[in-house]
């Protein structure tokens, strides 16, 4: 381990660890406030023998993660969520055609063109519609810049362990925030990839990679067998991080910043006697089903606080079969809620629960 | 225990630069540590602020509403900041740059001419870096040995002149009204 800690932004932390993790070919386009990403592998990428190309537009950079990911190199894309829009044809083709690959989204406030300021506004894009199609991706909710760089180098390594795209799903305040972040030493084991497209020199059947299969049982079968190794994702690759919900009669949920803000939230309402417990996915999908089930056996409501108008308290809802009630707290556009109005949230909650 | 300290001014003030000299403090003082930048369609000259946390706990939101340490480097950041200081904080204003004043009872403000003593001192653009001095003398927040520590990891070493001339304005700061 190298145990020195470095000050850099979510951004920055993310790039440097990509590259430490094997990522070869990094594809973008600038948007704010995901850009330091593509200034970082401008940057390093030519001296550790990688490929950065800035793209005419994000629809060429992920048909340009296609290609590159088709070949079996580790590859990347980046942007920030009107840009993730652009991307998502790409993304389902990526899903149909079994190719790992990472795509980062730092998001910002929309809809449309929107702003420029943190949100968490694509968390049904990410978790439930990357694209058309049946298919999901892997889709990694990092809360810290140091989780910026850990789970950007779990998400390479599960790409290719599942054959799946993984999604980086951050916000502009992640993003651009300085935190002091540790990069482990690591040789990422790189796994036989039979199926890539690198030349098959005459000594063995040539590889397609294609997502078209135009008769209907084929097809099926081929979202079958995705769908079967859904499964086991979701046994393997469901994170989160549970913090003070033991005895907790108020589970808060949040993920991301919003999580940061939450935890602030949830330190306040327990220094005033109130017991509120916080749940934090690190992967929204597999969502933590089991964690707000867990919870069930002293949870008497549940509080999902987002920087949206209300996404991921929908799977809340669901996990826990609305057995509780579920409330929602959040801000939308780029404003970010702040810890007091998360606490007012709690302690009316609470009040609620003693009448 | 846990200092938020928030940073304002103009773009080209360096208020960016003196918030990561304190985050670096508090990387080498081994504490939590959290820096995040106002970001916008910003420019020379437009407004700019930056939000410090330096903590013995892990840091939830990295946001800064209502400061323990405001530096306030322009009129308009004077104005929107000196209302949100916690009760018994502390204020440090360049006095060159703001006029107006706080007519609060319950915080400590700091008057330097920073911009001043900075063109006087040959150290055109280290009004920021005079504040900082400022600052950690009447605060406590941060060691000397760690200002220096921070100075020299965040000034590139191909530019040795530019750590002394911090270091200067640091101790201009820190022996101001002394």
């Amino acid at each position: 381990m190298s145990q020195e800690k470095k000050l850099m932004k979510g951004n920055e932390a993310l790039a440097e660890a990509a590259i430490r993790s094997g990522c070869k070919c990094y594809f973008g386009y600038p948007i704010t406030p995901q850009t330091e990403i593509a200034a970082y592998m401008a940057k390093r990428m030519p001296k550790v023998g990688g490929v950065f190309v800035q793209a005419e537009s994000e629809i060429a950079a992920i048909n340009m993660v296609y290609g590159a990911a088709s070949t079996g190199t580790r590859c990347m894309t980046s942007s920030s969520s009107p840009g993730i829009s652009l991307k998502s044809e790409g993304i389902s083709y990526l899903a149909g055609s079994d190719l790992p690959c990472v795509i980062v989204n730092v998001q910002r406030g929309g809809p449309g063109l929107g702003g420029i300021q943190p949100s968490q506004s694509d968390y049904y894009m990410a978790a439930k519609a990357g694209g058309h199609g049946d298919f999901h991706m892997l889709v990694f909710a990092p809360s810290s810049v140091q989780e910026m760089a850990d789970l950007a180098a779990l998400a390479f390594e599960s790409a290719d362990k599942y054959r799946m795209p993984a999604m980086i799903f951050a916000d502009g305040l992640l993003g651009q925030m300085m935190e002091p972040v540790a990069f482990p030493e690591i040789s990422p084991a790189m796994p036989e990839k039979p199926w890539a497209c690198t030349g098959h020199g005459n000594k063995r059947e040539h590889n397609i990679v294609n997502s078209l299969y135009l008769v209907p049982e084929e097809l099926e079968r081929s979202n079958f067998e995705r769908f079967a190794r859904y499964e086991t994702v979701k046994k393997e690759l469901t994170l989160y991080d549970n913090f003070l919900t033991e005895d907790a009669d108020i589970i808060v949920t949040a993920y991301g910043a919003s999580a940061r803000i939450a935890r602030s939230a949830v330190t306040a309402a327990r220094a005033q006697g109130i017991k509120a417990g916080l749940i934090r996915p690190k992967t929204l999908w597999p969502f933590p089903v089991q964690a707000y089930r867990d919870a069930l056996s002293t949870a008497k409501a549940y509080l999902s606080v987002e920087m949206s108008m209300g996404q991921m308290v929908d799977d809340v809802r669901l996990a826990i079969e609305c057995s509780r009630p579920v409330h929602f707290f959040g801000h939308t556009g780029g404003v970010v809620p702040t810890p007091s109005e998360v606490l007012e949230q709690i302690r009316k909650i609470n009040s609620g629960l003693a009448k | 225990m846990t200092s938020e300290i928030l940073l304002a001014g103009f773009g080209g003030q360096g208020i960016l630069f003196a918030g990561k000299v304190l985050a670096y403090c508090g990387l080498a003082a081994e504490r939590e540590v959290s820096w995040l930048p106002s970001y916008g369609p910003e420019m020379r000259g437009g407004t700019c602020n930056c939000s410090v946390i330096l903590s013995d706990e892990p840091i939830g939101a990295p946001t800064v509403y209502d400061p323990d340490i405001l530096m306030a480097m322009n009129e308009p950041s004077f104005l929107k900041f000196s209302d949100k200081v916690k009760a018994g904080g502390k204020i440090f204003i360049d006095s060159t740059l703001v006029d107006s004043r706080s007519s609060r009872d319950d915080i400590t403000v700091y008057e330097i001419p920073a911009t001043q003593l900075a063109e006087e001192n040959g150290l055109t653009g280290g009004a920021n870096i005079i504040l900082l001095g400022l600052i950690i003398a009447k605060t406590g927040i941060i060691s000397d040995k760690d200002i220096e520590a921070a100075i020299s990891k965040i000034v590139p070493p191909t530019k040795p002149k530019l750590i002394e001339n911090n270091m200067k304005a640091i101790s201009i700061g820190r022996n101001y009204g002394c």
